[in-house]
């Protein structure tokens, strides 16, 4: 419902001009966001969203170009002045601290004098008028380190409301959130847009952008390509305009062939430095030719899961086959002697397990063959070959730039992670491992790494494909289990999948969020 | 607005800034004591490195800080800040000695030569080795235990010497002179034997030693698998997990590289300059290597280059405090300090003026 024509936009960006160094971050970009509305930037990683929010919100300076808030010019150099100017935003990583109550985070920074008891008071008040306003459904009083990411996210929100925001940033905020979550976070949205709030919308998710958005913007390049009101446009439509190229949202695969058993996990259990156990008693079989999908929120024991598959953590109890051989607790293979049974390891974590960001792109890509025959002598590396190899690999991928001497952190998040897919399928591997092979990727790259896990299936490896991406377990896997509080709790065929049957069963045995376990 | 430095400023431009700075505010110093500035830069400098004599003590200095340099450097790519220097530096020194005491009479120097300095590594190394043990699979923190073993070192030096191995019928705690035989060649008679005459000087062959540990560094770090492990976990400890290496494994590891480089200050003081175990040869030259790596980026080439300042400072302020008395050796070690305090704990305080220039002049 965006307000009358004649009131000045909410924010007006005026020919915003960005380079960085030889990067040109932002070209000429123009927008206008009518006050009232919910408006959406889409665009692929590397597309300038990013930098042009952290231009609004004072991050950056822009080169050239002018903001104007509620029709005026503005000069926004800091956080600060944002806020000043009624701009808050929702980071994607959130700014909290977890020991401390909800009151408290909100309070931060806005204490009101040198005793807090008065202060505290005044901000209780204020936050149960939000509360009644805008239903966030959080208890002031609970610690903000005990709560579910939904509700962690709505203080961030509550944060930027109770400091004046009536312009609302929000950074890709759905990348951890269930599907139950997403849906009461655009409840939300909605209710802050019928009060007569802003929200920008910033994501590469376009199913988001229909759901909720009056208008869109689409970025690339660094530049506005296109600006569609939300009604007359579709996803397939945006999609094209983000990426400037048809792409299919569905990946094409044949049936799978399923061969033998490759990896047989049988009661594996693990309890973490507490003692809570995380993984109880997981069992399944994965077949060479097929992919299975591990499905749910993060934070159930599939980050776990993988990283005891991978050798990574000693399991307390059970035992994992690959291949015919058996590993036990009592006798663990490390990551290098899982490599050498076949098992690669794309994981979920790129930046602090995938790679090294302070190395350059061919150290990274040597990550754990470092002993391998081909590139180690019997005291020396051998360098020509490890060059060679990383090269090979970005050609291969299309690693760009094709810069095998650039620090790895120099490369946006969709060509680090072609370059570690790379890597661990250059040995054609048995077992394949996957934690999350396409977070923060962008959508050309999300398609071309999906069709290479496709082509390894069908070139008779087993996948084991863990995502929080409901989109890319349904797209990819041919079967899917549900794991919630480090158990499988339900196994479905591909063909008997959808989302709203594999959403409650994320959330079985959530008593938090009240949602029954009805599946 | 600020733009992130190119390589060349941030490797050689901002230590030299910090140096700039740091000689600034010690000219400042010294006009407050009523001394002229340049008077006393000219003295430093031409104490140095004004004639063979000077360049000899410059390079036995550096020789000393390459040494603890480089140890400091090696600890550092694994994540290890290795405080301990001083103390390997003296158990490398003991470790000299004891062979030498043993030997020098019955074998001669092609074979006390690397015995010595194998001696010199082994007991640097085992000297850190407990404190790496203690970080690698016991938690205890690196930094604490090696400032421990600093004065561990210290009490059990003491002992000996006062104890066990003070010459008969002399009232100072040192050993016994080593017999001619096993002292390392100083440069003076090794470059006159190849007709090239210069002063007399403490630098002796271990200059040669340093040089090489440089290379060896070098090599190992960024030329072998081993190397490109321990910078793995020095820079991110999971992908070194995921990569299949055992972290406390590279930290032993790094640790006894990093006490065997620091234990070859013994083989530079005892074998090649007192000719005799004593007490104290190590003083400093295991922090000051820590300013020595910290301005040499943790590299070899820049570790050689801040050592050969630091030999610099030590030769050309000794110089210094003999010409101009109201510049006391006191004053010498405040000058050090600044240099320390501009390239370590203020080693980024440059870089945003740096950075805004860069800036300006890329969009100009």
């Amino acid at each position: 419902m965006p307000a009358a024509e004649s009131a000045p936009p909410a924010i007006e960006l005026r020919h915003i001009d960005k380079r960085f160094g030889t990067v040109h971050a932002n070209r000429d970009v123009s927008m206008s966001i009518a006050r009232g509305s919910i408006t959406g930037i889409v665009g692929e990683n590397g597309a300038g969203k990013s930098t042009l929010m952290s231009i609004l919100y004072g991050f950056y300076e822009a080169d050239s170009g002018e903001i104007l808030v509620n029709g005026k010019p503005a000069a926004i150099n800091s956080a600060h002045d944002a806020l000043r100017l009624g701009i808050g935003m929702v980071h994607q990583h959130f700014v909290l601290i977890d020991p401390f109550t909800i009151l408290e985070n909100v309070m931060l920074g806005a204490e009101g004098g040198a005793l807090l008891r008065r202060g505290k008071a005044s901000a209780k008040q204020e936050l149960e008028r939000l509360e009644r306003e805008y239903g966030l459904g959080v208890d002031p009083d609970a610690v903000v380190g005990t709560l579910p990411v939904g509700a962690q996210q709505r203080v961030e929100i509550l944060k930027a409301l109770y400091r004046g925001a009536g312009i609302l940033i929000l950074d890709e905020p759905t990348g951890v959130l269930t599907p139950q979550e997403t849906d009461q976070l655009f409840r939300i949205l909605k209710t802050l847009r019928a009060r007569g709030s802003t929200v920008i919308l910033i994501t590469h998710k376009l199913r988001e952008i229909m759901a909720v958005t009056d208008e869109v913007y689409v970025m690339r390049g660094g530049a506005v390509v296109a600006h569609r009101r939300t009604a007359k446009t579709d996803a397939g439509e945006l999609a094209e305009l983000m990426v400037g190229r048809k792409v299919r949202l569905e990946i094409e695969k044949g049936p799978a062939k399923p061969g033998a058993e490759r990896l047989v996990v049988e009661d594996l259990t693990l309890h973490d430095a507490r003692g809570v156990t995380v993984l109880d008693h997981v069992s399944f079989a994965a077949r060479g030719g097929e992919i299975v999908g591990i499905a749910g929120v993060s934070g159930n024991g599939q980050s776990e899961l993988l990283e005891v598959l991978a050798g990574i953590r000693a399991a307390d109890a059970g035992r994992i086959v690959v291949d015919g051989v058996e590993i036990t607790p009592s006798q663990p293979r490390d990551p290098a002697r899982m490599r050498d049974l076949g098992v690669a390891h794309i994981p979920e974590d790129r930046h602090r397990l995938g790679l090294v960001v302070s190395f350059e792109a061919t150290e990274s890509a040597l990550l754990g063959y470092q002993h391998d025959e081909a590139y180690a002598g019997a005291v020396l590396q051998r360098h020509g070959a490890i060059n060679r190899h990383c090269a090979a690999l970005m050609d291969e991928f299309d690693v760009r730039p094709r810069q095998p001497f650039l620090r790895s952190a120099s490369f946006s998040g969709g060509n680090q992670q072609k370059l570690i897919v790379a890597r661990e399928l250059a040995r054609a591997p048995k077992v394949l491992l996957v934690g999350q092979p396409t977070r923060g990727v962008d959508i050309g790259a999300i398609e071309f790494i999906h069709r290479q896990l496709v082509e390894h299936r069908d070139a008779g490896c087993a996948v084991l494909l863990v995502s929080v991406e409901l989109d890319e377990i349904m797209a990819l896997a041919d079967r899917i289990l549900v794991m919630c509080d480090g158990r499988i709790v339900g196994e479905v065929a591909r063909s008997d999948a959808d989302e709203r049957v594999l959403g409650l069963m994320m959330a079985n045995a959530r008593g938090a969020d009240g949602i029954a376990a009805s599946a | 607005m600020r733009v992130p430095l190119p390589r060349w400023a941030d490797m050689a431009l901002i230590p030299v800034a910090n140096v700039v700075l740091a000689l600034f505010a010690a000219g400042l110093i010294v006009l407050i004591i009523g001394e002229n500035p340049l008077k006393a830069v000219r003295i430093m400098v031409a104490g140095a490195l004004g004639d063979s004599e000077g360049v000899g003590y410059t390079l036995y200095y550096a020789t000393n800080y390459i040494f603890t340099g480089l140890a400091v450097a090696v600890a550092f790519h694994a994540g290890l800040f290795n405080i301990g220097g001083e103390g390997q530096a003296y158990l490398g020194g003991l470790g000299v000695g004891l062979v030498l005491l043993a030997f020098d009479r019955v074998l001669p120097l092609a074979a006390l030569i690397p015995l010595a300095v194998l001696a010199a590594a082994l007991f640097g190394a085992a000297w850190a080795f407990i404190p790496a043990y203690l970080q690698a699979y016991r938690g205890s923190h690196i930094v604490i235990t090696t400032i421990m073993f600093n004065f561990l070192a210290s009490a059990l030096m003491v002992y000996l010497m006062v104890n066990v191995l003070i010459a008969p019928h002399q009232m100072s705690p040192e050993s016994r002179e080593l017999a001619p035989g096993a002292w390392l060649p100083q440069v003076k008679p090794v470059l006159a034997a190849i007709g090239v005459t210069v002063a007399r000087s403490p630098l002796n062959l271990s200059f040669l030693l340093a040089l090489l540990a440089c290379v060896g560094v070098w090599a190992y770090l960024w030329h072998t698998p081993w190397g490109y492990e321990l910078r793995t976990v020095g820079q991110s400890e999971r992908a070194a997990v995921y990569a299949g290496v055992k972290p406390g494994r590279i930290i032993v590891v790094a640790m006894l590289v990093s006490g065997a480089l620091a234990g070859f200050v013994g083989v530079n003081e005892i074998m090649g300059v007192h000719h005799r175990l004593l007490l104290n040869f190590n003083l400093g030259y295991g922090f000051t290597g820590i300013a020595v790596a910290l301005m040499g980026r943790n590299h070899p080439v820049g570790v050689v280059l801040a050592g050969l300042l630091f030999g610099i400072l030590s030769q050309g302020g000794a110089e210094l405090a003999f010409e101009i008395p109201a510049i006391t050796p006191e004053m010498i070690v405040v000058i050090q300090g600044l240099i320390i305090l501009f390239s370590g704990a203020l080693a980024n305080f440059s870089r945003p003026f740096f950075e805004r220039v860069f800036a300006a002049t890329a969009r100009a």
